[in-house]
């Protein structure tokens, strides 16, 4: 039964997503909304979930004193820290229980939450994601390495992609004639860029589509069942 | 004399009194839509009339929704009310002349897409073919499936963590229960928590949403349960970390240099974090699968991972690791979907030659 019933609901609200595709008169037209909003609802509840799992994961290494236990105090620290500020003083116009804490913003500048926000945590954000310009150094230079006709093929059309696509490649052919315009390197990386990549990428997209038809339908009629987890 | 003086200003005048163009203004339902839009065309005499289009509101007063210079021209008002009277009003100004003319409708819902037919028939014929292969399956046929080194590498990865006493670390995407990709890589971590229960192997799984940490759990414990090791079951294993993109992924950072798991598996849905993940993991030295249906995440992960599930063998990657005849049928009907597309490019781009525009036309849904 634990499983028989998730099985029915698949079946029938992926019967009626689908027809809802292609028909669009009320109420078909109107479903997807109506089911997007109850997602809403229940991933409301579920947050509950994530919030009692980060307590007990961290609170459990703390108190056993596991390896690196200091990080997980930082983490809950960081968490109980954001947690009372938000509720004593709320954010951005909304107050919190104890107003909007004037004294505080006339130190701060700010509300307490939007000022840890705006200085702590949009940095180590923005710190993280710079840290993609390091990996995408080390990553380039791995599969820049000449060792098979493939991997000399990528070189070259990485290095024609990264030269037209910089001032430094348009003066380098810039003195090409009209008739040679094809090899003026910016054009070339539109020509690579519009055509080749686009029609791999397509390829890779028509692929997946097709994957996910298969992968909805086994899903749909119970064939694929695994991701429901335990009847027992 | 006189007469025939008058005889080609009287004709003149007949001729202009005949094709004078009839100023015109019409509003009609959008047809084949969810009753959201009304078109508006005009004509009006003037080429260079500046004409207005007014848009009544629930009071009554007109306000402007479009301008155009020209004697004819057509608009499109979207976002409207199903069954809902609409008024518009024209105003075509040419010099010092005016001409101010009205005109309402009400957008009809309609029972049927006809744009989307040939998405519809293609949709039919690719279930049809995936569900005769899968009964062809039924009926003991022997399909051949073509070999996924990512996924036959699976069990190399698991073993070489146990031989290394290391976990496995199994991430399922940045995306929420509601996509496919995160499904998919549910459906996977189910086969591979099998594999760690048989190898008593421990595997981490950190989630960015409630929903799917919960389904994660329900997975790994049914997967332990059937392996028939419950007791290995670790729920502390499978944990929620944040729902900030960034804190995520620094978070995995985190654990792949503090743990030092030794195969990782980067599955689902993938934006910009794919590199951070993937080269990370380099770093550390672990043997490390990914698969994402993202096709610009694809060459990061291709750069740093020893195995990589390109777009749809995520989406096989369950049925390929079930060896269950039924849902290996299913592949086959994928590999029909293909050769059907193959066809339809190769005819399409043969009928654009030809200059017969209707084959591209029926498919992106312009001829209707």
């Amino acid at each position: 039964m634990k499983r028989t019933l998730p099985l029915v609901v698949v079946f029938m609200i992926g019967m009626i997503v689908i027809l809802s595709e292609f028909i669009p008169h009320r109420p078909f037209s109107k479903i997807n909304e109506t089911l997007e909003n109850w997602f809403m609802i229940i991933s409301g509840f579920a947050m509950l979930l994530g919030q009692i799992s980060l307590i007990q994961v961290n609170t459990s290494k703390i108190r056993n004193r596991d390896e690196n236990w200091q990080y997980n105090l930082a983490g809950m620290i960081s968490f109980v820290l954001m947690l009372f500020v938000g509720f004593m003083w709320g954010m951005e116009k909304a107050p919190g229980l104890a107003g909007h804490g004037e004294s505080l913003q006339a130190v701060l500048g700010m509300k307490p939450f939007d000022y840890l926000f705006e200085y702590v945590y949009t940095n180590l954000s923005a710190t993280m994601f710079s840290l993609l310009a390091f990996f995408i150094a080390s990553a380039a230079y791995r599969a820049f390495i000449i060792r098979s006709f493939e991997s000399n093929l990528l070189m070259i059309t990485a290095v024609i992609v990264i030269l037209g696509r910089s001032s430094f490649g348009a003066m380098l052919t810039g003195w090409l004639p009209e008739s040679w315009n094809i090899l003026h390197l910016p054009k070339l990386t539109d020509f690579i860029m519009e055509f080749p990549n686009s029609a791999a990428q397509r390829a890779i997209m028509i692929s997946a589509a097709l994957g996910i038809i298969g992968s909805s339908l086994r899903i749909i009629l119970g064939i694929e069942r695994s991701y429901l987890g335990s009847d027992k | 004399m006189k007469q025939l003086i008058l005889i080609p200003i009287l004709a003149s005048c007949l001729l202009s009194v005949f094709f004078a163009i009839t100023p015109e203004f019409k509003c009609e339902d959008v047809p084949y839509d969810a009753g959201q839009a009304l078109a508006l065309t005009w004509k009006v005499p003037s080429d260079s009339s500046f004409v207005v289009i007014q848009k009544a509101d629930s009071l009554g007063v007109f306000n402007e929704i479009h301008a155009a210079i020209g004697s004819s021209g057509s608009y499109t008002d979207t976002e409207l009310s199903p069954q809902q009277e609409y008024r518009y009003r024209l105003i075509a100004t040419t010099g010092s002349d005016s001409l101010s003319l009205d005109s309402s409708g009400k957008p009809v819902e309609q029972w049927f897409y006809l744009g989307k037919l040939s998405f519809l028939i293609l949709l039919v014929i690719i279930c049809a073919a995936i569900l005769l292969y899968i009964n062809m399956a039924r009926r003991g046929k022997e399909l051949f499936i073509r070999r996924i080194s990512g996924l036959d590498s699976m069990e190399e990865a698991v073993g070489r963590a146990t031989e290394k006493g290391k976990p496995i670390l199994f991430v399922p995407g940045i995306s929420d229960l509601d996509d496919i990709q995160t499904i998919a890589a549910l459906t996977i971590l189910s086969h591979l928590a099998a594999k760690s229960a048989e190898y008593n192997t421990d595997l981490i799984v950190p989630c960015r949403y409630s929903m799917v940490l919960s389904a994660a759990r329900e997975v790994v414990k049914a997967a332990y349960l059937t392996a028939g090791k419950p007791d290995a079951y670790k729920e502390k294993n499978i944990f929620y970390l944040t729902d900030d993109q960034f804190g995520y992924v620094a978070g995995i950072d985190g654990i792949m240099v503090r743990e030092q798991p030794a195969a990782n598996f980067f599955l689902g849905s993938f934006y910009a974090e794919s590199l951070i993940l993937a080269e990370t993991g380099f770093s550390t030295g672990a043997i490390q699968t990914s698969g994402t249906a993202q096709a610009h995440q694809l060459p990061f992960f291709v750069v740093s991972c020893d195995y990589t599930l390109i777009g749809e063998e995520l989406f096989a990657a369950s049925a390929y690791l079930s060896k269950d005849p039924q849902q290996l049928g299913s592949l086959k009907g994928h590999d029909f979907g293909k050769l059907l597309i193959i066809l339809l490019i190769l005819i399409g781009i043969v009928m654009e030659i030809a200059g017969q525009h209707w084959f591209k036309g029926w498919f992106s849904g312009e001829v209707f």
